[in-house]
C-alpha cells in the first residue's frame, strides 16, 4: 500500500505543477481565445530567474527559507514582466487579425525565448539547488511523501484558493470574467479590456514561474528546453479539463499527473506519455469540450 | 445634450453610416427607427466608441467625445443597453448589476440604485443569485436595463429593447422606459417596433441605408404617409 501512496503523492505533485501552468493557458484562452504557445517558456524563464536568485542568496548567506521565498517572489515578478511584454509586442498588434496570425506569433515568441535563454545561459542542464528544507515532522511519512512534494502540493493549493477568491470577489476579477463572457459588453460597462488582458497575462505568468521554481528545486536540474515539454503537458491538461475553465485546468492537471505517475509505477516509465495522451484522445472523443468544458448555448 | 455632426462610420472597407447628424436635448425621449441594416445599431456603437466614426464629430454636453475610448464615454454618463441584451451568462444577476456600476466607487449610492432597480423590476430581486444565462428573455431585458441604470446614466441608449419579447412584456418594458425618462434620464431609443417607439417618444428620426431621411415630432411621424407605409404597416 505504501507504493500506491508513493505514486499517489508523486502524481499529485506533478499534477499540481501541470495545473499551475495550465491555468495560464486556460485564462488567456478564456479571454482572448489564443493558445499562448510561449507560456511554457515563461515557466522556464521563471525557473532560471529562481536559480539566479538562489545563487545570489547563497553568496549572501541567506537561510534556506528566505532563499526559497525570495526566489519565488522575484521569479514571479520577473516572469510577469515577460508575460505582459510578450502580449504587448506579439499579440496586441494582432488582436483584430485572423485567428491564425497570433497563433504563429506565439510559436515565434516561444522559439525566440528558448534561443534567448540558450544563448544567454547555456544549452546544458544546469543543477538547481534544493531550496526546500527537511521538516522533522515529515519523518514518519517519508516513505511515500517527501518535503518537496508536500511544499509543492500545499503551495499550489494555496495559490489556487487565492486565485479562485480573487476571480470571484475582486472588482478586477469580476471584470476578467465579464470580459471572458462578452468582451463587447464589458467595454460597454466601462471595463478597460487592455488592462484586463494584461492582468490575465500577469497572473498566468506568475503562476507558471511559481511552478518553474518549485519544479527546479524538486527535479534538481533545469535547461532552456523544459518549457516545451511542460508547456505541451500543461496544455494537454487544460484541454482535458475543458479549455477556458479554471477548475477544469486544475482537474485536468491532477488527472494527467496521476495517470502518468500510476502508468509509470505499475506499467513502465516508457509508457508514461502514451497513457497521458491516450486519456486525452478518449476524453476528446467522448467529451469534446473537455471534462468541465461548456458547449455554448445561447438564448435568443 | 448630445449632438452628432455628419459622422461616417465603417466596418473595415464597408461604409455603414453616411453623414448622420442628429441632436438630443436633455429630458427627451428620441427614437431612431428604420429597417434591418439601416445603420441604427452602428449609430449607437459610434456614440459609444465601439465603432468610432471615421469622419464627423460627436459632442456630449458641449465636449467632443468622438475620440474617446469606450470606458471614458461610459464615465461621461452615456450608457447603452445593447441589442440582444448581452447578459453575462455565467455571472449572477447581482454580479451583472455590479458590472453596471463598474466605474463607480460610491458604495452607499450604488446600494440605493440597487434598491431602485429592484423596485422597478421586483423579479430581479427574487432572482438575484441566479445565473444571468438562466433568465427568460424578458427577465434578461429587465436585467440589461437595470445594469445600465446602475451606471447612473445621463443619456440611456436602448437598442431594440422589444426584440423577441411577448407583447405583454413589451408593454411593461415601454412603461418602464417612460418611467426612467420621467425620473430625469434622457433616452435615445432605437427600434424596429416603430409604432410603440413613436408613441412614447417626443421626436423621431428615420434611417434608411445609413442615412437619416426624416426627422420630426413623434406625432407627426406617426401620421406621415411615408412612415405609415414603410414602418407602421398601415
Amino acid at each position: 500500500m505504501d507504493y500506491f501512496w508513493d505514486l499517489f503523492f508523486s502524481g499529485l505533485t506533478r499534477g499540481s505543477i501541470y495545473a499551475l501552468i495550465a491555468l495560464g493557458y486556460t485564462m488567456v484562452y478564456g479571454i482572448i481565445e489564443l493558445i499562448n504557445f510561449a507560456h511554457g517558456e515563461i515557466y522556464m524563464l521563471g525557473a532560471f530567474t529562481g536559480l539566479i536568485v538562489a545563487g545570489i542568496c547563497s553568496v549572501l548567506g541567506l537561510s534556506l527559507i528566505s532563499t526559497l521565498v525570495l526566489a519565488i517572489v522575484i521569479a514571479m515578478i520577473y516572469a510577469s514582466a515577460y508575460g505582459v511584454t510578450v502580449e504587448r509586442i506579439a499579440y496586441r498588434p494582432l488582436r483584430n487579425a485572423p485567428r491564425l496570425s497570433p497563433l504563429i506569433s506565439a510559436i515565434g515568441m516561444s522559439i525566440f525565448l528558448q534561443n534567448y535563454v540558450l544563448l544567454a545561459q547555456t544549452s546544458k542542464f544546469v543543477p538547481f539547488p534544493n531550496l526546500i528544507p527537511d521538516f522533522a515532522f515529515m519523518q514518519p511519512f517519508e516513505d511515500f511523501i517527501g518535503p518537496s512534494e508536500l511544499v509543492i502540493i500545499v503551495v499550489t493549493a494555496v495559490a489556487m484558493t487565492v486565485l479562485t477568491l480573487f476571480i470571484k470577489y475582486t472588482k478586477i476579477g469580476k471584470a476578467m470574467r465579464a470580459t471572458a463572457q462578452n468582451r463587447k459588453m464589458a467595454l460597454l460597462c466601462g471595463v478597460n479590456v487592455d488592462h484586463v488582458i494584461s492582468m490575465t497575462f500577469i497572473i498566468g505568468s506568475a503562476l507558471a514561474a511559481l511552478g518553474g521554481v518549485l519544479i527546479g528545486s524538486y527535479m534538481g536540474q533545469i535547461n532552456f528546453f523544459i518549457g516545451f515539454i511542460a508547456g505541451i503537458k500543461a496544455f494537454t491538461a487544460a484541454v482535458l479539463g475543458g479549455i477556458g475553465s479554471i477548475p477544469g485546468a486544475v482537474l485536468g492537471g491532477l488527472i494527467l499527473g496521476w495517470t502518468e505517475s500510476f502508468a509509470t509505477g505499475y506499467v513502465s516509465s516508457d509508457y508514461q506519455d502514451v497513457f497521458a495522451f491516450c486519456l486525452l484522445v478518449l476524453i476528446l472523443i467522448f467529451r469534446p469540450a473537455g471534462i468541465l468544458g461548456r458547449t455554448n448555448t445561447k438564448k435568443v | 445634450m448630445l449632438e452628432i455632426r455628419s459622422i461616417c462610420s465603417f466596418y473595415g472597407k464597408i461604409q455603414a453610416l453616411y453623414d448622420v447628424s442628429l441632436k438630443i436635448e436633455p429630458g427627451e425621449i428620441i427614437t431612431l427607427i428604420g429597417a434591418n441594416g439601416a445603420g441604427k445599431t452602428t449609430t449607437l456603437m459610434s456614440i459609444c466608441g465601439i465603432v468610432p466614426p471615421r469622419t464627423g464629430e460627436i459632442f456630449f454636453e458641449g465636449e467632443p467625445i468622438h475620440n474617446l475610448t469606450p470606458e471614458k464615454i461610459v464615465a461621461k454618463g452615456i450608457v447603452q443597453v445593447p441589442e440582444g441584451r448581452l447578459i453575462f451568462p455565467r455571472m449572477t444577476v447581482l454580479e451583472n448589476l455590479d458590472m453596471g456600476a463598474y466605474l463607480r466607487n460610491d458604495k452607499e449610492e450604488i446600494k440605493k440604485d440597487l434598491e431602485y432597480v429592484f423596485d422597478l423590476f421586483p423579479i430581479l430581486a427574487e432572482r438575484q443569485d441566479q445565473l444571468g444565462g438562466t433568465l427568460s428573455g424578458g427577465e434578461q431585458q429587465m436585467l440589461a436595463i437595470s445594469r445600465a441604470l446602475m451606471a447612473r446614466p445621463k443619456l440611456l441608449l436602448l437598442d431594440e429593447p422589444s426584440l423577441g419579447l411577448a407583447p405583454l412584456v413589451i408593454k411593461q418594458i415601454f412603461e418602464i422606459i417612460q418611467k426612467i425618462n420621467q425620473a430625469g434620464t434622457t433616452i435615445f431609443l432605437v427600434e424596429q417596433n416603430a409604432h410603440q417607439a413613436l408613441k412614447i417618444a417626443h421626436r423621431g428620426y428615420v434611417m434608411e441605408n445609413g442615412r437619416i431621411v426624416l426627422a420630426d415630432k413623434a406625432e407627426a411621424l406617426l401620421t406621415n404617409e411615408q412612415v405609415k407605409k414603410a414602418y407602421l404597416g398601415l
